[in-house]
């Protein structure tokens, strides 16, 4: 394999794995909080609709970006009313997301389909994106491959020394005590629900604007719910969040792989790779239950109310 | 602000759940006239075009036993698992399997006669589907994995195998390029009931199995394990129930129904492979689960609804000039506005005593 190829494949690599990492950190603050979000899917689309509508009526990629994180918000306002509020079943609930922002996604964007914009520049880093290799691979990229990073960072840093993170997995833990010790739960629950929704929306504003600049019916290919698999497969820590992510990342791109070493393959078979990954990864992470259920946060997918 | 709060009834109300989905229809059809206003259409003749006039004619109510056929089997399917508490997605996957095997072997016999051919099809079918669960099956009872993530990674890999199919292997030589199968030879073909209309025997089939899921949950010993596991499992385990064998069973019986309906879709109302088989009538199901209370005969009007939800659709596209991925908007609604209403059934609405008396209350009462 020659150099060239090796880095283009850790470029597309690290794109995208992007997607996987917002969502899937979105959805890690949401767990930890002890709620189950399983609308991850239709709240993607939500954003990708939105976010592609809003940039082609603008005519602003960054426009879109703000109505796709507002679009996955509303989304998981949504979620937040019936699964807090109304302490319904969290899995039919985040199952109802889906299917919901999968309908209303399609609806909206049907006007848009086969549009084609320009989508977000990438952005090199100065100087640092002029180093042979690493330089293309981690520098050369589009702004919000950086703000992954960034919200990475965040989340790394909240959940190992500040009072918020605390807060939240006292929630997700027990909610019972934390409500005792004067946390208000709801609030803490609702506020992790829509951080979720909005990095689930910026995830699809990253498919339809960064990723292939276009809306298509369905676009997220299940995205959404990999990322799922990727918050239990990362034992709900944001490190090992942004390593899965990038290893599903190299799975999606196989494709890429195989030509440059001169292989035809059916690109659907290609594309069954990633789902085939999420289930042995599945697999990996069930044949160690008992550590799966250390980290599992004690509350999760129970609803609860304060008694009155 | 909010002068109300939820009072959590000593007991589950009977009255509400069977009220729950009247209330979530009601607020499906205010809210889609809403929306169609918003669209500068009448909502009243709107609506009228989604949800009546398809079932003016003998036509339209052949057209909706056309779609109530794959999803009343796909949901029967369903409930056993839902019953059982086993999540299962996957009815999606299991029926483009169902119709992808069941297909497979049509294209086989291509040139075969005799009327051995469809049932051998038909078996096929279902086979593939069944096969399918049991993927599922075996990778939530051998090794724990979650149901809902791997029925879900097994639809969109379903999926890919059926475009691989028609995009190669089983692509018509003579189709033009276009990504189809062959037409299936008569003798591979669902009967119609009358050939004015494209109902197939097919409806018959979810009949039966509505009738044979019904006998089974309330009359033998396997439905009432069942039963007992999805509500109670420290008991089903308590009572000897052997769990693991419950879910093999669920699983298999949802894959062999949903794979059914998938190889009478292709086999009837298609005629071949294509890479649009199922408009998501294994994720439809799922609601018509939810809506028709987890009771075959519910589920059989509840499939009446989603099917028309198909229809209202199309009519809409042609009459309206709207999207039809209406259907998938109406759809999500309905669920939504279901889940909203079932909090009636386990919880009343009451009024705040007082906003100053409830804060310090609630407080208190933290330690239950």
């Amino acid at each position: 394999m020659d150099f060239e190829l090796l880095t283009n494949i850790l470029f597309a690599t690290l794109r995208t794995g992007t997607p996987l990492i917002l969502i899937a950190l979105g959805e890690m603050v949401c767990e930890k909080s002890g709620v189950l979000n399983l609308g991850q899917e239709g709240m993607v689309l939500m954003g990708a609709a939105l976010g592609f509508i809003a940039a082609v009526v603008t005519g602003h990629a960054g426009l879109g970006i703000i109505a796709a994180i507002l679009a996955g918000m509303m989304m998981s306002v949504l979620f937040a009313f019936l699964a807090v509020t109304l302490v319904s079943n969290q899995v039919a609930t985040g199952l109802a997301l889906t299917i919901f922002g999968t309908g209303l996604s399609g609806f909206l964007g049907a006007g848009y389909v086969g549009m084609a914009i320009e989508g977000i520049a990438p952005f090199p880093i100065p100087f640092l994106s002029d180093i042979p290799v690493i330089g293309k691979v981690l520098f050369s990229h589009d702004p919000l491959v950086y703000f992954s990073w960034l919200m990475f960072g965040l989340i790394f840093w909240c959940f190992r020394s500040t009072r918020l993170g605390l807060t939240i997995r006292a929630v997700g833990e027990n909610p019972e005590a934390a409500n005792a010790i004067g946390i208000p739960v709801m609030k803490v629950r609702y506020g992790a629900i829509l951080f979720g929704g909005a990095m689930a929306g910026l995830a699809g504003a990253y498919l339809s604007l960064v990723y292939t600049p276009m809306w298509s019916e369905g676009m997220a290919a299940g995205r959404g719910w990999i990322a799922l698999a990727l918050v239990v497969f990362a034992s709900w820590k944001a490190e090992r969040i942004l390593l899965g992510a990038y290893l599903f990342g190299a799975a999606s791109i196989m494709h890429l792989v195989l030509q440059g070493l001169g292989f035809e393959a059916s690109p659907n078979l290609l594309a069954m790779l990633p789902y085939g990954a999420t289930i042995i990864v599945l697999v990996v992470i069930a044949s160690d239950a008992a550590k799966a259920k250390l980290n599992t946060p004690l509350a999760l997918g129970q609803p609860y109310r304060p008694q009155v | 602000m909010l002068n109300f709060t939820l009072e959590k009834r000593p007991s589950d109300s009977k009255t509400m759940s069977y009220l729950s989905p009247i209330f979530a229809i009601v607020l499906t059809l205010v809210s889609g006239g809403l929306l169609f206003t918003l669209l500068g259409k009448d909502p009243f003749h709107a609506l009228y075009t989604f949800f009546i006039l398809p079932l003016t004619d003998i036509y339209g109510w052949t057209e909706l036993a056309v779609k109530v056929a794959p999803l009343t089997l796909c949901a029967m399917g369903l409930m056993l698992c839902f019953k059982a508490k086993i999540w299962n997605i996957g009815a999606e996957g299991q029926f483009i399997l169902g119709g992808l095997g069941g297909g497979y072997i049509a294209l086989e016999l291509m040139n075969a006669e005799g009327f051995w051919v469809l049932p051998l099809v038909l078996l096929f079918g279902a086979l593939s589907g069944l096969l399918w669960a049991a993927l599922t099956a075996l990778l939530k009872t051998r090794f724990g994995a979650n149901e809902i993530l791997t029925t879900i990674m097994l639809n969109y890999i379903a999926l890919n195998w059926l475009l691989y199919s028609v995009h190669g292997p089983l692509k018509d030589p003579d189709g033009f390029n276009f990504p189809e199968s062959a037409l299936f030879s008569e003798f591979a073909t669902l009967p119609v009931l009358s050939d004015d209309y494209r109902l197939n025997i097919s409806i018959f089939f979810a009949l039966f199995a509505v009738a044979a899921i019904w006998a089974l949950m309330s009359k033998t010993l396997l439905g009432f394990q069942i039963s007992v596991l999805g509500e109670d499992k420290a008991a089903a385990r308590f009572a000897g129930f052997k769990a693991e064998r419950l879910t093999w069973f669920a699983l298999l019986t949802c894959g062999a129904l949903a794979g059914l309906a998938g190889v009478s879709e292709v086999t009837g109302s298609i005629g071949q492979l294509n890479p649009y088989i199922s408009p998501g009538y294994g994720y439809a199901a799922i609601i018509v689960v939810f809506l028709g209370r987890m009771h075959p005969v519910g589920i059989l009007f509840a499939s009446m609804l989603l099917a028309l939800t198909y229809l209202g659709g199309e009519m809409a596209q042609m009459d309206l000039a709207l999207p039809k991925s209406l259907t998938g908007l109406f759809q999500g609604m309905l669920l939504f506005y279901l889940l909203a209403c079932d909090l009636l059934i386990s919880y009343r609405i009451v009024r705040k005593p007082s906003a100053r008396l409830t804060s310090s209350s609630s407080s208190n009462s933290a330690q239950a």
